[in-house]
């Protein structure tokens, strides 16, 4: 494999993405599922950076969830969106930070609708005017939150406190990195390094010393596929496209899976564990299964922060194989604490742990 | 035959190139021919065995050669034509870093350029070491040694074909015409040189629209044993063995199909060259939708620019074969015969 004809790729798809003022939108269950991530994302940008990102209470969902399960209409998602943009406009900013990848193809297929077909532009205006009285402009810099960390990868790098080493061995650990459906397989052009060999998440990898995996199925859908799971009966379909995945990328032993999208995440990490319940398979080495984070949990670990902080210990498989890897020390009796020091409920049955 | 005297500036040194300047030579006509690259030849520098009779392509080249050993040739070679410009009776040829050439007649030949396969960027050109193209191919076969990248035989090769053709996603809705053919040829010179090899070829639909071209296609079937599958091929990726697996949709059979391979190998179409259209755009030619250089008149006119004293031979103005290149000359130069006696005085 040629490592520059991949960077030939990367050259071709180098998108803007804005250094400041940054209008954030949240992700619906990602503050559930992974509650450390949007958390660290703004401490970061904030506090360690001191960037300036504002957030709107009044910010809703994108209904990304219902237009791809049939449920909403394409004028009533584009008036959604344009209410965000509407909200954007009111609070005095003009760069979008998008802290979903769901959310974040919902807002490039409805922009570029809107560049195709003007028609639906003035459609929605009006509809949104008629209903809330509001006006809206185009952002003039829109961003996944993840092309925000990629732009700032070496200041992570320069503020690390580990590597992405093997601490026992000294090699670079395996990353497989996975950007998600709806991050630029629609519009390449919105993605860092396009849609067949994206470099927003591998990029991440290599800048803190890992190394990115390039497996057969590294294209493939997570499994989530919105109606592959939405309904019911497809469940199954679901299941068996993350066991495609995971049995592709078995062989390259990876230590780590990062992902893009709340969805992906959700079920690379949730489907290991109902893989493993059904037939007994794991895809990780020593009868582990592979933690699946998000870069922001990834760029938090590389920056020392504490992993319980990160809020790691959600995810249903448990970090731990990762953090001894890394060298990372933990405080097993922390794990499942509040931060004044109460005991919460321990899960059951979670994997790694 | 007054006007016989003046100059004919032939641009471009392939085989529309040579084969109008070695006809109007010997037409009595004065001729400049010009070519960017050190060698005259073109693409057929690059060829082995022609379709469809598997001839050798240097015997082309060798007649080709000859006809333009020419008294009455001038050859400037490694000059670069930017563009021609009417001037009164008589055109200016505006070469880079050269003097500027007066001609009474300038013959356009400026070929096509192949496709670059990386731009499909699915199939992984110049990422994977085993994807290669079809003139990396033919670039094999001339040095007789066709091989994977790690120096192994391959024993199960793929063919896609239409990589860049009708294809709207690249821009080119087009057929290049010439590629199912190619990869017919080829897939068959794969099987001379490893009796045992898989030889796969992934279609749309086979457009063997030439001279003894569905004849080739027969026998590579029942002599060859190449597989055809109707189905366009939509990703490639390279598992842990660093062998290729290929993704396409059977098309025939109605159901998704996934290959392991030692060795793909795409059919780059053709494109309007680069150098041609620079040309256009600098001398104010029109082009077609495909970029082509855009004839006066599909049936009468496929020689005739709308300037008058212009003239296009080859595949500058559509994907041909070589035959069908070599005629396109000889037609342009019973045109610019026919402008030189009888245009205006």
């Amino acid at each position: 494999m040629k490592a520059e004809g991949k960077k030939r790729v990367w050259s071709e798809y180098q998108k803007e993405i804005a250094d400041d003022h940054f209008f954030y939108v949240r992700s619906c269950i990602r503050q559930s599922f992974f509650p450390g991530s949007e958390q660290f994302f703004l401490h970061f940008m904030r506090n360690v950076l001191g960037k300036d990102v504002f957030e709107n209470p009044s910010h809703t969902t994108c209904t990304g969830i219902g237009y791809h399960g049939d449920i909403v209409p394409f004028s009533t998602i584009q008036t959604v969106v344009a209410r965000h943009f509407a909200l954007m406009k009111e609070s005095g900013y003009k760069n979008i930070a998008i802290s979903c990848v769901t959310s974040f193809g919902i807002y490039t297929e409805i922009i570029e609708t809107w560049k195709h077909f003007p028609e639906e532009l003035e459609k929605t205006r009006e509809y949104l005017y008629k209903a809330t009285g509001r006006e809206f402009d185009i952002p003039e810099n829109m961003a996944h939150t993840s092309d925000i960390i990629y732009k700032f990868r070496n200041e992570i790098a320069a503020n690390a406190s580990y590597r992405l080493v093997n601490k026992q061995t000294g090699e670079p650990l395996n990353g497989v990195e996975h950007i998600g459906c709806h991050y630029s397989k629609m519009f390449p052009k919105y993605g860092v390094g396009g849609a067949e060999f994206p470099n927003v998440l591998g990029g991440m990898i290599e800048t803190w010393g890992g190394k990115v995996v390039d497996y057969p199925e590294r294209r493939h859908c997570c499994g989530f596929g919105f109606r592959q799971y939405l309904v019911q009966a497809n469940r199954g379909y679901s299941l068996s496209n993350t066991a495609k995945k995971f049995n592709s990328m078995k062989p390259y032993k990876p230590d780590f899976v990062l992902t893009n999208c709340p969805g992906c995440n959700m079920f690379m990490d949730k489907w290991q564990y109902t893989i493993k319940e059904i037939e007994g398979t794991v895809y990780g080495q020593n009868g582990e299964s592979i933690p699946v984070l998000t870069y922001e949990e990834l760029a938090g670990l590389v920056m020392g922060y504490n992993p319980w902080d990160l809020g790691l210990q959600y995810h249903m498989v448990q970090p731990e194989p990762l953090l001894k890897k890394l060298g990372i020390n933990y405080d097993p009796d922390d794990k499942f604490r509040t931060k004044d020091g109460r005991q919460m409920p321990v899960p059951q049955n979670l994997i790694n742990a | 035959m007054r006007e016989m005297n003046a100059r004919v500036v032939v641009i471009g040194g392939g085989v529309a190139g040579m084969e109008t300047a070695g006809q109007l030579a010997r037409a009595g006509c004065r001729v400049t021919l010009v070519e960017k690259n050190t060698r005259t030849g073109g693409h057929l520098n690059d060829w082995y065995h022609l379709f469809p009779d598997r001839r050798d392509s240097t015997e082309v080249l060798k007649y080709l050669e000859k006809h333009t050993r020419h008294s009455d040739i001038d050859m400037v070679t490694g000059a670069t034509v930017e563009s021609v410009i009417k001037n009164h009776k008589s055109l200016i040829v505006k070469i880079a870093e050269h003097e500027d050439l007066e001609a009474g007649a300038v013959v356009i030949a400026t070929g096509f350029d192949l496709f670059k396969s990386e731009r499909k960027e699915e199939y992984g050109y110049g990422i994977y070491d085993n994807v290669i193209s079809s003139a990396d191919l033919e670039k094999m076969f001339r040095e007789g040694s066709v091989r994977r990248h790690d120096g192994r035989i391959p024993e199960k090769i793929g063919f896609v074909h239409c990589v860049g053709s009708r294809d709207e996603k690249v821009g080119n809705l087009y057929c290049s015409k010439l590629c199912c053919v190619t990869a017919v040829k080829q897939a068959m010179e794969i099987k001379k040189h490893f009796k045992n090899a898989g030889v796969f070829c992934f279609y749309i639909d086979m457009r063997m629209g030439g001279a003894l071209y569905e004849e080739l296609y027969r026998e590579s079937q029942e002599v060859y044993g190449i597989n055809y599958i109707r189905g366009k091929v939509s990703e490639v990726s390279e598992n842990i063995n660093n062998r290729l697996i290929v993704k396409v949709e059977d098309t025939l059979a109605g159901r998704p199909l996934k290959m392991e391979l030692d060795m793909l190998v795409l059919m780059a179409g053709m494109e309007m060259s680069e150098g041609g259209q620079k040309i256009a755009k600098a001398s104010g030619l029109e082009t077609g939708g495909n970029r082509y250089f855009r004839s006066a008149d599909h049936h009468f006119g496929s020689n005739l620019s709308r300037v008058s004293g212009i003239f296009y031979a080859g595949t500058c103005v559509a994907p041909m074969n070589i035959t069908e290149t070599i005629s396109h000359a000889r037609a342009a130069v019973m045109d610019v015969i026919d402008y030189l006696r009888n245009k205006e005085s």
